[in-house]
């Protein structure tokens, strides 16, 4: 009810900390990627600990403050109007997200319909190509790139397609898992639930394969633009799937725990969402950077 | 929902008003965080006013006097980057942690733990990118901080970019998480906690503003997010986005960033047009003329925004259709732009106006703010960009925007809102002073900047011909006395803070309205527990 009166959590160290455990990430995880990629830089605590260091406190961070919001959640302060800004809040953060993934699609489709032909000598760049590089023959997927390095495309039918029908089926029987949440059937709720995380690693499992296969036939992140795209997309998009197996484990648990109930499950309901734009987000790099 | 009210006020007796340093660590009240954003968004500005003071003392003079080209081009590129993330952005972000749960009658902002994180991030994100420039003017070897243009263009920042890029990098990302989950935070706390009453039409304009900023906030800063991303792989990873040789294109850099930067720059107004259409009316007596077109055309101008963004490249070679695109879009853009115009005008219009502090400030943001305006449109005509681009007209104009435009209006909502704030009334001694200071200074610092631009004098050179000499003495002289100005706003806001000066009634403007007022100066730390009913 909007007229409840509103729950203004306590004053909490984890915010602060959270951020210096974030800061010591990304300090920590720039000099690891030098550290790492580059002939002339050493190796130091700046670098590869720190990084470690810094996602480990991350996590415990995350971990306690979560703790605490649980706990305020089953010893019922959370208000309904509460609820209602976690929802919203969830929204909109998958809200951007989606214009994350825009980024690389949008790079992407500019690629595929200006660059390359740009760079084969269509519109007014005819003198580019001569000048820059004649030899080069505009085409997608770009298995030969203007300075010449190759490369395979990755087809779109083999375990491509069988990772599309995981997920799909991933996403019935999340949907079978919240209905059974809505009218109270725990066990089918576990089941279902259980089965969709399962099918979330067993994608992961198959995507890691597909990469290692790849990486045999020379599609790598370093074979020109067609392997960048192609391995920042599915890369990014492995992650999210991580994440949101994770999540989905998360509310596993707290499912056998008993802290839902059908007015009560903002958090089991996050996780359904981000796993349906997990989805969808699939669909489209499965028709776009796989199939077409 | 009673056992939820009944658990609510014994937690409220327990946890009123925590005190010493984890009052403002720890904090989860909006007041504070917003206070926390305020000064912080202060120092930021006087960091980023350094830089440029050390950018006009070596453009004094022509030829090289004080820093060598590599450190100046380091001076540019942190001092804009320092104003555009560091200064203006959390100053309109503390503004609305402490104006939108006051003006729609909310407890707090929706997720309070949050906004306490979104701020904490921000000083460590600041704090890794100032310490790149210390390394650059005192460390061993001074390995060069990021020195490519607030804009980082590749292939200057991927190929080379000196190591620091990377930890560069690392901090937009940092302060892309505080934004988008601030801006999560305001449109949240804006659908979700009004009170009774206060329907989306009856909204205080800066609510509206800030509701669109949000928005904007959240559609673009993941794909700055993508483009830094992209550039960390090319530099480190072997990807190609930005190389042409693997069939990438360094354009491709200047169409993701400009895809989030042209709405980024509405993200840094926006809020003002709300500052503005708050303190008009408070002055003029006059209720705003045309509310809802307000709203509208904040809307459309959002919406356009993200359709405008090549004419920042116009000089890349794009089709001519795009270009032509482009170009009329942005021209269109200015249509909903003038709308807010004529309205601040049609407000003032037969008012009974007074000229406070706030007042003058909004006034002279109303002119100067035009006057921006009017150089984007000549820059939108491309045949016109192609010899205005990259000079120094072009920095004229993103000054008088965001310098005048932007930075005064939070003068003017600091003026403004100060009483509520620290519950004294600002020195209006220091005030006037502070105001035709800055209001004559920042005239003289930027007006000159179109002459010499339209003359042909490049941006972002350590040197100059000859021929710029007279303009550029004249130029420097303007941001010494603008810096000197903004000491002035210190000891202003010093003093409010430790309420030295006239006690503030609860209403300290006879012609303001809205539910800010209603609370008592300084707004305690808990207010509208119970929602007031907005009729
Ligand atoms: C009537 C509205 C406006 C129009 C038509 C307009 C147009 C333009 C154009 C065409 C350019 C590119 C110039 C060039 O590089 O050759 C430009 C640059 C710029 N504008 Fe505007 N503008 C408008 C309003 C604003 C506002 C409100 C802001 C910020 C508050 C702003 C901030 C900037 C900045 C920061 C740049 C320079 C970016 C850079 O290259 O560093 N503009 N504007
Ligand atoms: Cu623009």
């Amino acid at each position: 009810m909007a007229t409840d009166k509103y729950y203004v959590p306590e004053s909490s160290p984890w915010p602060l900390t959270a951020s210096i455990g974030l800061c010591m990430t990304a300090v920590g995880g720039a000099h690891f990627i030098q550290q790492s990629t580059m002939a002339d830089m050493e190796p130091s605590f700046s670098g590869k600990p720190l990084f470690f260091l810094g996602l480990a406190w991350l996590l415990v961070v995350v971990a306690l403050w979560w703790r605490d919001t649980i706990k305020e959640s089953v010893t019922g302060l959370h208000s309904n109007q509460l609820g209602g800004s976690y929802r919203q809040g969830m929204l909109w953060f998958i809200f951007s997200e989606v214009m994350f993934f825009a980024a690389f699609f949008g790079a992407m489709f500019y690629t595929r319909w200006l660059i390359i032909p740009w760079l084969g000598g269509e519109g007014s760049n005819a003198m580019t190509h001569e000048l820059l590089w004649p030899e080069f023959q505009p085409m997608w997927p770009l298995t030969e790139t203007p300075d010449g390095t190759t490369t395979t495309p990755m087809g779109a039918w083999g375990l491509p397609a069988i990772n599309t029908a995981i997920l799909l089926v991933s996403s019935i029987t999340l949907t079978i898992a919240h209905h059974a949440l809505l009218e109270g059937k725990r066990g089918t709720l576990i089941l279902f639930q259980a089965m969709t995380v399962a099918l979330g690693v067993i994608f992961l499992g198959l995507q890691a394969l597909e990469y290692v296969h790849a990486y045999d036939m020379g599609l790598t992140l370093d074979a020109g633009i067609y392997g960048s795209l192609f391995f920042l997309l599915t890369g990014f998009h492995g992650a999210h799937v991580t994440i949101g197996t994770i999540f989905l484990l998360v509310t596993l648990i707290r499912v056998i725990k008993g802290h839902f109930s059908e007015d009560n499950c903002f958090a089991w309901e996050a996780g359904a969402w981000y796993w349906h734009f997990v989805d969808v987000v699939w669909l489209f790099l499965f028709v776009t950077v796989y199939w077409l | 929902m009673s056992t939820a009210a009944a658990t609510h006020d014994d937690h409220h007796d327990h946890h009123h008003a925590p005190t010493g340093l984890k009052r403002w660590l720890f904090s989860t009240n909006h007041k504070d965080i917003g206070t926390l954003y305020l000064w912080f968004s202060f120092a930021m500005f006087l960091v980023g006013g350094f830089m440029a003071m050390v950018i006009r003392a070596e453009l004094l003079e022509p030829g090289m006097q004080f820093v060598d080209p590599e450190f100046f081009n380091q001076m540019t590129t942190v001092h804009g980057l320092v104003m555009v993330f560091g200064a203006v952005m959390p100053a309109t972000v503390g503004l609305a942690n402490w104006m939108i749960p006051l003006m729609i009658g909310a407890p707090d902002m929706a997720l309070p733990r949050m906004n306490n994180w979104s701020f904490w991030i921000l000083p460590f994100a600041f704090g890794i990118l100032i310490f790149a420039v210390l390394m650059s003017a005192f460390g061993a070897g001074n390995p060069s901080a990021p020195n490519f243009g607030w804009t980082f263009y590749a292939p200057l920042s991927t190929k080379y970019g000196p190591a620091s890029t990377d930890l560069f990098i690392l901090s937009v990302h940092m302060m892309g998480i505080s934004s988008i989950m601030g801006a999560i935070n305001v449109v949240v706390t804006v659908f979700n906690m009004r009170a009774p009453g206060m329907t989306l039409m009856k909204m205080p304009l800066f609510v509206w503003t800030w509701l669109i900023t949000a928005f904007l906030l959240i559609a673009v800063i993941p794909v700055l997010a993508g483009v830094v991303t992209m550039m960390l792989t090319d530099r480190h990873f072997g990807t190609s986005f930005f190389d042409a040789a693997g069939g990438g294109d360094p354009v491709l850099f200047q169409h993701v960033f400009w895809f989030f930067g042209h709405p980024e720059v509405y993200i840094m107004i926006l809020p003002s047009f709300g500052i503005v259409s708050a303190i008009i009316p408070a002055f003029a007596r006059k209720p705003l003329f045309g509310y809802a077109s307000m709203v509208y055309a904040t809307a459309s101008i959002a919406l356009l925004s993200f359709v405008v963004w090549a004419h920042h490249m116009f000089t890349v070679g794009m089709p001519l259709a795009g270009t032509l695109f482009f170009m009329y879009m942005t021209m269109l853009i200015s249509v909903p732009t003038g709308v807010k115009v004529f309205n601040w005008v049609a407000t003032m219009w037969r008012g009974s106006m007074t000229f406070e502090l706030p007042m003058k400030w909004a006034i002279a943001f109303v002119i100067l703010f035009t006057c921006g305006g009017l150089s984007g449109l000549m820059l939108a005509i491309t045949p016109v960009d192609f010899q205005y681009h990259d000079t120094y007209f072009v920095v004229a104009h993103f000054h008088y925007v965001l310098v005048t435009g932007a930075i005064f209006s939070i003068f003017a909502a600091a003026y403004y809102w100060l009483p509520k704030w620290s519950g004294v009334m600002p020195s209006k001694l220091l005030g006037e002073l502070h105001f035709w200071n800055s209001l004559i200074s920042a005239n003289l610092l930027f007006f000159p900047m179109h002459f010499v631009g339209l003359a042909g004098m490049p941006r972002r050179y350590a040197d100059y011909a000859l021929q710029f000499a007279d303009y550029n003495f004249w130029i420097s002289i303007g941001g010494f006395w603008f810096g000197l100005s903004q000491v002035i706003f210190l000891v202003v806001a010093v003093r409010c803070a430790m309420k030295k000066g006239e006690p503030a009634p609860a209403k300290p403007w006879e012609g303001a309205e809205g539910l800010e007022w209603e609370v008592p100066s300084p707004a305690p730390f808990h207010t509208f527990d119970t929602p007031p009913v907005v009729k």
